[in-house]
């Protein structure tokens, strides 16, 4: 029993992690329908950056994050204004293959700027802290603060764009490119900030995970996936389902590896395969 | 070189319409022995997720390109030899395309292949359809036979393969853990690919080896690589009390295994890991606590061997890789290294060049002395083998760089001596 406890305490702090990588994909997906290949790259992106930062100015990493949220702002703004503008219309594919482009440029331009070596971000004490709930749990300190700051920028995305103007024009362009368009929104605009917000979401993302985990050029793929199922299994636009999406994913797993850790990973694609069978549109989502 | 001295009276100019109808000669005369150029293959992961493997093959390929000049002495003869090196990109499908390309398109006489079952497997195989010889390193050879269904006793008739195997592992790991005062239990947590499956086996993996050796073993089972949560491995490690964790990781699976072991109060007091801990960059990515981490170490700058090629020690070629490329030594420094001097004593050695089967006989009657020790196929545990040494190492903070792994522990092959004294992971 207490191994089950653990196992689901732990599954849910793993769906902290998955959450974090979904909520961009889940925003952007939202307000302009394009499915990002490159966001897992991306998340790599921030956790050089932080490696750099903390590098040349001897900063926490958690620190870091004042500088690497306004760099990857500024990246998404100017990557959704240069490059994915410039491919989005009535057909979805132009998009999601010019960012599967990206992604292959950004692994090989990793490689040849930071080689294949492992890197990670140092925090000192906090990578290992933990409270000891009974003798069977302990949960860690910082996947407890990845879940909990997952719930509040989901908390704020939910408030932003139910109650600012800026949240508005978000949505009046997911539900209408067009007609946004008559009613005086510079959709271009629109959608380089929605970038920027996905990345400034990746940004903070991408330096947990540095904290938490190793990464190197390819890392950014393999993290995604976990991503992916998170937002499709939540819904896809809806954001407390995405948090919903990763703590199911997270629990599946861990219990599942309680059994055989064999199983971690196929239980997961597993649930993932059920929901999409018994509600294509997501646990929360809207059938479009 | 003479050239380029020039001789009086001779133009540039002449010199390289020269050199053109030099090159172009063979062409006429026909297949000119001392002319030929040969052609060896080098495949290597280079870039992707195993990209850490081939991080040495620019700077060994340069050496061994200088030292080769302008050919190689075969019978009193300048030979020209020509290394064409393609990246697997740490696929094996795509290793094995490489590896028809250089068969069929650049018709090279000799394929090497090196860096993990991902890269020697499917090359090997290649090789042996199309009946080419291939030399191949840098992959325990229980893998590379019987995961090819070699067959004892039987063997290959083109491909020959030199590197440890899992029985110095467990020689090496068990030597390591008698050395301190432990329970004996010992947990395994595996990697489900193709390393981590053949050495966890029941039958012909490390476990009954352990057990033989007089230790308990309890099986964590096989996770999925890049895994995001270990807690439910930790929790049975700390249910079974185990001392010791073993098994096989990727460096970024061990890093996050690692954190959540500190998280989860786990302390045992060895962790051995193979594959995961070879390589510096992995230590400096978990920082201190990776000190009295322990692994397999297949070669070091304080290994007694020289290169039969160059005359350079072990501490010579890796002072000359930081020189080069202001980074500290690797393990593959050294085998890639050995691959190629193996291959130009073959080629030294082989009757005709023109004729694969005489390259392939002069592979198989290899005695050689090289940078990772001895090469010898007629000696090897099986067909086509044969095994370098290993010895077991333990990570230190560094002197010259932060951290170091220093030879603990020589049960499998005592003529390399130790270094340091194993100890017990401190908290």
């Amino acid at each position: 029993m207490g191994d089950f406890a653990n196992a689901v305490v732990q599954g849910v702090m793993v769906g902290g992690l998955y959450a974090m990588f979904a909520i961009g994909l889940a925003l952007i997906f939202g307000v302009m329908k394009l499915v990002n290949i490159a966001h897992g790259d991306l998340i790599v992106l921030a956790a050089y950056i932080g490696l750099v930062a903390t590098q040349t100015f001897a900063l926490n990493p958690l620190v870091a994050l004042i500088v690497v949220i306004p760099i990857m702002a500024l990246v998404g703004y100017a990557l959704q204004r240069g490059l994915f503008n410039r491919t989005m219309g009535a057909d979805l594919m132009p998009p999601l293959l010019v960012s599967f482009g990206l992604s292959v440029i950004m692994q090989n331009g990793f490689l040849a700027l930071f080689s294949a070596d492992n890197k990670r971000l140092h925090a000192g004490a906090l990578e290992v802290a933990s409270i000891k709930l009974t003798d069977a749990i302990s949960i860690g300190v910082l996947p407890l603060m990845q879940l909990v700051l997952a719930i509040l920028v989901i908390a704020a995305l939910q408030a932003l764009l139910y109650r600012t103007a800026i949240g508005r024009a978000f949505r009046a362009v997911s539900d209408d490119p067009r007609v946004a368009q008559l009613m005086g929104l510079d959709n271009k605009h629109v959608f380089g900030l929605a970038m920027a917000l996905s990345l400034a979401i990746v940004g903070l993302a991408g330096v947990l995970l540095a904290i938490r985990a190793n990464f190197d050029p390819a890392t950014g793929p393999t993290r995604l996936i976990f991503g992916f199922e998170a937002v499709i299994i939540g819904g896809l636009s809806s954001f407390w389902g995405t948090l919903a999406g990763g703590v199911i994913l997270g629990v599946v797993q861990s219990v599942a590896s309680t059994i055989d850790p064999g199983l971690q990973v196929l239980a997961g694609h597993v649930a993932f395969l059920i929901v999409l069978a018994l509600r294509p549109h997501g646990l929360f989502g809207r059938p479009t | 070189m003479a050239i380029d001295k020039g001789v009086a009276g001779v133009t540039r100019r002449r010199v390289v319409q020269g050199l053109g109808v030099a090159v172009a000669a063979p062409a006429y005369i026909g297949r000119a022995y001392a002319a030929k150029t040969i052609k060896l293959g080098f495949i290597s992961p280079e870039t992707g997720p195993i990209a850490a493997f081939g991080s040495a093959d620019g700077f060994i390929v340069d050496e061994i390109r200088k030292t080769i000049g302008a050919g190689l002495d075969i019978g009193g003869k300048k030979v020209p030899v020509e290394i064409l090196v393609r990246d697997s990109q740490s696929n094996p499908s795509r290793a094995a395309e490489l590896a028809a390309e250089l068969i069929t398109k650049d018709k090279v006489d000799l394929m090497l292949a090196s860096s993990t079952s991902d890269t020697t497997l499917p090359v090997a195989d290649q090789c042996e359809l199309n009946g080419v010889p291939c030399l191949s390193t840098d992959t325990p050879w229980q893998p590379w036979f019987f995961g090819r269904g070699g067959q004892p006793g039987k063997g290959f008739d083109w491909t020959y393969h030199f590197f440890w195997g899992a029985d110095q592992v467990v020689t090496t790991f068990t030597g390591l853990w008698s050395s301190i005062e432990t329970n004996k239990q010992v947990g395994g947590v595996w990697s489900n690919d193709p390393d981590g499956v053949a050495l966890s086996d029941m039958a012909h993996g490390l476990p009954p080896g352990f057990l033989k050796a007089g230790f308990k073993y309890t099986d964590m089972g096989l996770f999925t690589p890049l895994s995001n949560d270990f807690s439910a491995q930790i929790a049975k490690l700390k249910a079974a009390n185990c001392d010791i964790v073993t098994g096989v990781f990727l460096p970024p699976d061990f890093a996050t295994f690692w954190a959540q072991c500190a998280q989860q109060g786990y302390k045992p007091k060895a962790a051995t890991i193979a594959k995961a801990l070879l390589f510096p960059a992995s230590i400096e990515a978990i920082g201190d606590r990776g000190i009295g981490l322990s692994s397999e170490e297949w070669w070091s700058p304080n290994h007694p061997f020289k290169s039969g090629l160059t005359g350079q020690s072990a501490a010579e070629l890796c002072a000359a890789f930081t020189k080069s490329t202001a980074k500290q030594w690797v393990q593959p420094i050294g085998f890639k290294h050995a691959l190629l001097e193996v291959a130009l004593d073959i080629l030294k050695r082989t009757k005709n060049l023109e004729d694969p089967k005489s390259i392939v006989e002069a592979m198989a009657a290899t005695n050689y002395q090289s940078i990772v020790g001895p090469v010898n196929f007629k000696t090897g545990p099986i067909n086509n083998v044969s095994a370098t040494p290993l010895v077991g190492g333990q990570w230190v903070k560094g002197k010259d760089f932060k951290y170091d792994i220093l030879i603990a522990n020589n049960s499998a092959y005592p003529d390399i001596k130790t270094v340091k004294k194993f100890e017990p992971i401190a908290y």
